[in-house]
């Protein structure tokens, strides 16, 4: 049996961006000893590199918003896709917590008047995005890490000891979620630093680790995002949903190489950029699709009017929601009216004084001019599609983020499905990662409680595994002759960003995603031999050679899901499906791990790891449906939805 | 433009010691000193630590000294440099190593947390906060810190002088002290708490002698002893004798 480090709390947290700090709050503040799990040092998480806002129907700036648009943009922005009812919390909880922020110091930009400002964003009707310059994230990031030393000390007051009652254990990566029967039972992981195993005991797990852009070659991701959470929870017996959707940001930087996917604010198009095509033309106006003809400008001349009259004018088709101006961009250059290289120009520069844009988006004036000698008060940026977020995830219940099949395992933000259906709006991501956040602690810490001193035990046998798995990429020299040469971890990541990027990239068709899977297979063979040098202190290849363990069972279950749907719906665009089919708008498709799954069926592209079923979606509530005209609902619900 | 093989000297080690290690690495077009050193990681040395995230300059992960100066690896272009100079990266100088690159930074956690946060004010709900733009600016400009700690690590105080941490807070946790101090709603003097007072008595603001060097490295471009230190310093003075802050009411009355 491995010695291995053990500690008893009550809520584990995996995970240290909004959502994962925001549950460790609340779990904390509800009395449960809270652990919080990171695999970067604390404050550093990907959460700082939000740079828009947090969507909340405050009203500071059109009084004219509320809950119900915010509501209804979102389920336009998803495509009717959207657990409703994850959505309505969403969009009524989104002020308070916002609010709440304030009274924890953070500092959002002001209205004239003194209250938060709130800025335009895509998809939203109405101004609504709280924000601090270009660099909301970080404010956000910083008042929860903040907010969270304000209650170490205080139990430091009471106690003595400032890691009492709530303890961040920094630079640690999870690799398994334990369970005790069909109970969760604690979390094994090990120290990055020195490569130590521990074990945290615990009744209750809050996942909340973000994303899987890692996975795919032009990315907006930090190097955290290799879908940690979602192979956590697939491992553990959770299904995820929808996983098919992932979203393209219309706008990364697409030179120099290096900087390749690094995002560029949405607020550039808000504030008023617009994108044009190498003949100087605005070419989204030739991109508004039927559904939401009647909400955007047919001319640049009511366009630019809706920025300082946006009561009689509409909005620009440049603040459509990202799919569709991702896809936009996309077509742009593949008919050769690109940019020199690959993307198409975002212009601020004609639009606004150097003043006004040197102060509105400080973080973009400093990157380009940093990273690409750039100057975007004189010129155009060139931009283009970055994967920047996935919409599928855990599949989770609305009310209390607690994941479906598993007692004891909850999920909140981005590695949580549901809440953004098929697409998802700018700015209702740090909106998400507060609303469920604090509910996933809150319900984390009431199940904790209500486990009292029944606790889920920790099973010895479960733990050598999970250290012998650990361990593997260590031992790949010893290996059979037979199985192959030990691969490099590197070069097999390499691939599989290639692999998807290519094959099950923001544009699909049918045989590229069955060759993706059969690339897949041969990935998770060799993934098999993938082995180290050196020893387990700071040892970044060892790290690489287990995070790929998680990406890719991850970009199977993306795979599989983009396969079976065959329609067109936000994040997931078929070139041999190309429209939105409503037969499909209440099908929801759940990933699970297959039966035998670590056997031989995995060397087998058509078997795979993952098994795929549908379900259909609960039907949404008559009150919420009645928030739209019926003219809107033909578009998208299918004849039987409409006439129950 | 095109690629060329550049040298580096990287230091490699761990607490027992260790010393530079000469590579030979390609360059492209564009590239930062982050890019090279996961170049290295990918085909000459795996296990060659170092502490990174976002690769855009915003979370403050990837803070090592290049030539000698504390700088983001991932906002370091190779462009600044000759392509036949030998580029020498070491890690953070002011903290203990962990393994290559990576250093023990747990300093900046423990100062944090000796900071006494942010008080809300008395009878003021969520959604009744009002603040004028003019009033947080100030620290807003402050709460653009990134936590990077190249400030901490340059700043000559602690640079070299270890015997100084316990009393000396550095110019990052005194710039958020300054920060609580001008929020326009911070109620810490309700409680009788007073930010000035405690930056000279507990956080060590009299070693500060304005030297800069923290405002030099700061890749944010916060001007920490300006706008941070200085105000601070003068604001108190009212409360405790400060040499530095007396000669200059002296200077300025002549």
């Amino acid at each position: 049996m491995s010695v291995v480090d053990r500690q008893e709390w009550d809520v584990v947290v995996v995970g240290a961006g909004g959502a994962g700090l925001r549950a460790a709050i609340e779990a904390r503040e509800r009395g449960a000893r809270t652990a919080v799990i990171c695999k970067s040092l604390f404050g550093k998480a990907h959460t700082v590199m939000a740079e828009g806002g947090i969507a909340a129907a405050m009203g500071n700036v059109n009084a004219g918003d509320n809950w119900q648009v915010h509501f209804r943009d979102t389920m336009r922005g998803g495509k009717f896709l959207n657990q409703w009812r994850m959505a309505e919390l969403h969009a009524q909880e989104a002020p308070q917590r916002v609010w709440e922020l304030e009274t924890w110091g953070a500092l959002f930009d002001r209205t004239k008047d003194g209250r938060i400002s709130q800025r335009n964003f895509g998809g939203h009707e109405y101004p609504r995005l709280a924000h601090v310059g270009d660099r909301t994230g970080l404010e956000l990031i910083r008042t929860l890490q903040q907010k969270i030393v304000s209650l170490q000390q205080e139990d430091f007051r009471e106690t003595g000891d400032y890691e009492s009652r709530l303890k961040v254990f920094q630079e640690c990566t999870v690799t398994r979620v334990l369970k005790d029967g069909e109970k969760v039972s604690g979390v094994f992981g090990y120290e990055r630093e020195s490569g130590r195993f521990f074990v945290l005991e615990a009744p209750a797990v809050v996942i909340a680790t973000g994303g899987i852009g890692k996975s795919f070659k032009v990315t907006s991701n930090s190097w955290e995002y290799t879908g940690d959470g979602h192979a956590l929870a697939l491992l553990a017996g959770a299904p995820l949903l929808n996983m098919e959707f992932v979203q393209f940001h219309p706008t990364g930087m697409v030179w120099p190489p290096s900087v390749k996917g690094i995002l560029v604010t949405e607020s550039v198009r808000g504030d008023g950029g617009v994108l044009r095509n190498s003949e100087g033309k605005r070419f989204m106006f030739d991109y508004i699709p039927d559904v939401f003809k009647e909400k955007y400008a047919e001319s640049e001349e009511e366009g630019d009017r809706w920025y300082d009259d946006p009561d009689h004018n509409r909005r620009p088709p440049e603040l459509l929601p990202r799919d569709e101006v991702a896809r936009a961009i996309n077509a742009e250059v593949k008919a050769g009216r690109g940019s020199p290289h690959g993307g198409v120009f975002l212009d601020v520069s004609t639009r606004m004084p150097a003043e006004v844009i040197k102060r509105r988006l400080p973080s973009m004036y400093h990157q380009f001019k940093e990273l690409a000698d750039v100057d975007i008060t004189a010129e155009a940026m060139e931009v283009g599609p970055t994967c920047h977020y996935v919409m599928g995830g855990i599949a989770v219940d609305s009310d209390s983020a607690a994941a479906r099949g598993v007692p004891g395992l909850f999920a909140a933000g981005e590695v949580a499905g549901g809440m953004h259906g098929s697409n998802r709006l700018g700015g209702n991501s740090l909106s998400d990662l507060l609303v469920f956040g604090r509910r996933a602690g809150r319900h984390a810490a009431e199940y904790a409680g209500a486990a009292g001193d029944e606790r889920p035990r920790v099973d010895d046998v479960q733990v050598d595994t999970a250290a012998a798995e650990a361990l593997r990429p260590f031992s790949a020299e010893g290996g059979e002759p037979s199985e192959g040469p030990p691969e490099n971890p590197y070069t097999l990541h390499q691939e599989l960003q290639q692999t998807m990027n290519d094959l099950v990239g923001i544009i699909r068709r049918e045989q590229e995603m069955e060759r993706a899977l059969e690339k897949l297979a041969e990935l998770r063979v060799r993934a098999g031999r993938a082995g180290v040098e050196g020893h387990r202190q700071f040892n970044p290849g060892w790290h690489l050679a287990l995070d790929l363990r998680n990406m890719l069972l991850v970009s199977e279950c993306v795979a599989r899901a983009a396969l079976e749907r065959t329609e067109s719906r936000g994040g997931h665009t078929r070139e041999d499906h190309a429209g939105m089919d409503r037969s499909w708008r209440n099908v929801n498709l759940l990933c699970a791990l297959a039966d035998g799954a670590d056997g031989p069926a995995a060397a087998d592209a058509a078997r795979g790891r993952i098994a795929l079923t549908r379900e259909t979606t609960e039907p949404i509530r008559p009150d919420l449906l009645a928030l739209f005209d019926k003219e809107e609902l033909v578009k998208y619900l299918a004849e039987e939805e409409l006439y129950e | 433009m095109s690629s060329y093989e550049a040298r580096f000297k990287v230091w490699r080690g761990d607490v027992q010691g260790g010393g530079l290690e000469d590579f030979e690495v390609e360059v492209n077009d564009g590239e930062v000193v982050l890019d090279i050193i996961h170049r290295l990681q990918a085909t000459q040395a795996p296990d060659l630590a170092v502490r990174w995230n976002c690769k855009a300059g915003k979370c403050g992960s990837c803070s090592a000294e290049i030539n000698g100066r504390p700088r983001l690896l991932c906002m370091t272009r190779m462009s600044v440099f000759d392509r036949d100079e030998t580029i020498t990266v070491t890690p953070l100088r002011a903290f203990p190593v962990i393994r290559d690159l990576v250093t023990d930074v747990g300093f900046n956690y423990t100062k944090a947390r000796q900071v006494p946060s942010f008080v809300p004010p008395e009878g003021v709900g969520p959604g009744e906060y009002r603040m004028m733009q003019e009033d947080v600016d100030r620290s807003q400009e402050f709460r653009k810190c990134i936590e990077c700690f190249l400030c901490q690590d340059t700043c000559h105080v602690v640079r070299d002088h270890e015997e100084n941490k316990p009393a000396f807070a550095g110019p990052r946790f005194l710039m958020r002290v300054a920060e609580l101090d001008m929020h326009p709603l911070d109620a810490a003097e309700d409680t009788g708490l007073d930010r000035k007072r405690t930056a000279q008595d507990e956080h060590g603001l009299g070693y500060c002698n304005i030297t800069k060097c923290c405002t030099e490295v700061c890749p944010e471009g916060i001007k920490i002893t300006d706008n941070a230190l200085i105000p601070l310093k003068e604001r108190a003075v009212d409360r405790k004798y400060d040499p530095l802050v007396w000669l200059g009411s002296k200077i300025r009355r002549r």
